[in-house]
């Protein structure tokens, strides 16, 4: 019962979201990128789409500068 | 140099297109390089003008202070190559439309400037053109520690990437690693194109 964030092994919470997911692992960036298995999840679904047990997520997030 | 390998790749590099989103420190670097390189097909994308700020990094002149960015690139690329073909946008990238320009080429460069705008650019290719590869870059800002610059592959998204630097607004932007970043973006392009350099 675990998932993977960012290569980091994360304890998996049933139901929880995207966006309590950002919360718990203090990922408080305001504009991040998140992949759930490879899928890109649009930002406007962070708080409607739930973390799958066993699932690997990259979180990017972007800096100032160009 | 070795003119049989050249001769191969050269053709290769003329038929390839690359968009660049952003001609400001990043984009106007690594338009200039992948003109070097022999792309033969630039979509170059921006809003601003040239402004005195700029020559500090962007690769821009005295002479073109006030000119739209797009088009002073494209005279730039024009004094390099006039055979590469050039498409200057001079637009502003809004949320929903921010892919258009890009449909047909082969490669994205994300060379925007603010964190929330670069963010909003990458989610919206990945979304919308999911085929698309898209080269982007975070951590451009002061100075040194060139070494801590790293590309970070995810499916079609190619960042180039320095986790400890911190954004502009609080940091200084300077050439040498503006330009490097640029490069490193350029010379990304140049692989995903190619293929890896074996």
């Amino acid at each position: 019962m675990s998932i993977e964030v960012n290569g980091r092994k994360v304890d998996w919470v049933e139901n929880e979201t995207i966006k309590q997911l950002l919360k718990r692992v203090k990922y408080t960036f305001p504009l991040v990128v998140v992949k759930i298995n490879k899928e890109v999840i649009p930002r406007k679904d962070f708080s409607n789409v739930v973390v799958p047990d066993n699932s690997k997520i990259d979180v990017i997030h972007m800096i100032s500068g160009g | 140099m070795n003119k049989n390998k050249f001769d191969k790749i050269k053709i290769k590099l003329k038929n390839a297109s690359v968009g660049i989103a952003g001609i400001g420190g990043l984009g106007s670097n690594a338009s200039i390089a992948l003109a070097r390189a022999g792309i033969g097909r630039l979509v170059l994308v921006d809003f601003d003008k040239v402004d005195i700020n700029n020559l500090d990094r962007q690769y821009y002149f005295l002479d073109q202070i006030g000119q739209l960015k797009v088009n002073a690139m494209k005279e730039n690329i024009r004094r390099i190559d006039p055979k590469i073909k050039v498409e200057a946008y001079n637009l502003k990238l809004k949320r929903g439309s921010m892919y258009y320009p890009f449909k047909d080429i082969d490669v994205v460069i994300e060379a925007l400037d603010e964190a929330s705008i670069k963010t909003e650019f990458i989610e919206e290719i990945l979304l919308n053109l999911p085929e698309k590869p898209i080269v982007a870059a975070s951590g451009v800002t002061g100075y040194g520690h060139s070494d801590r610059i790293v590309t970070k592959r995810l499916g079609n998204l190619y960042l180039c990437y320095d986790k400890y630097a911190i954004s502009s607004k609080d940091d200084v932007l300077m050439a040498p690693r503006v330009c490097l970043i640029a490069n490193w973006e350029a010379n990304l392009a140049i692989e995903i194109i190619l293929g890896e350099d074996k």
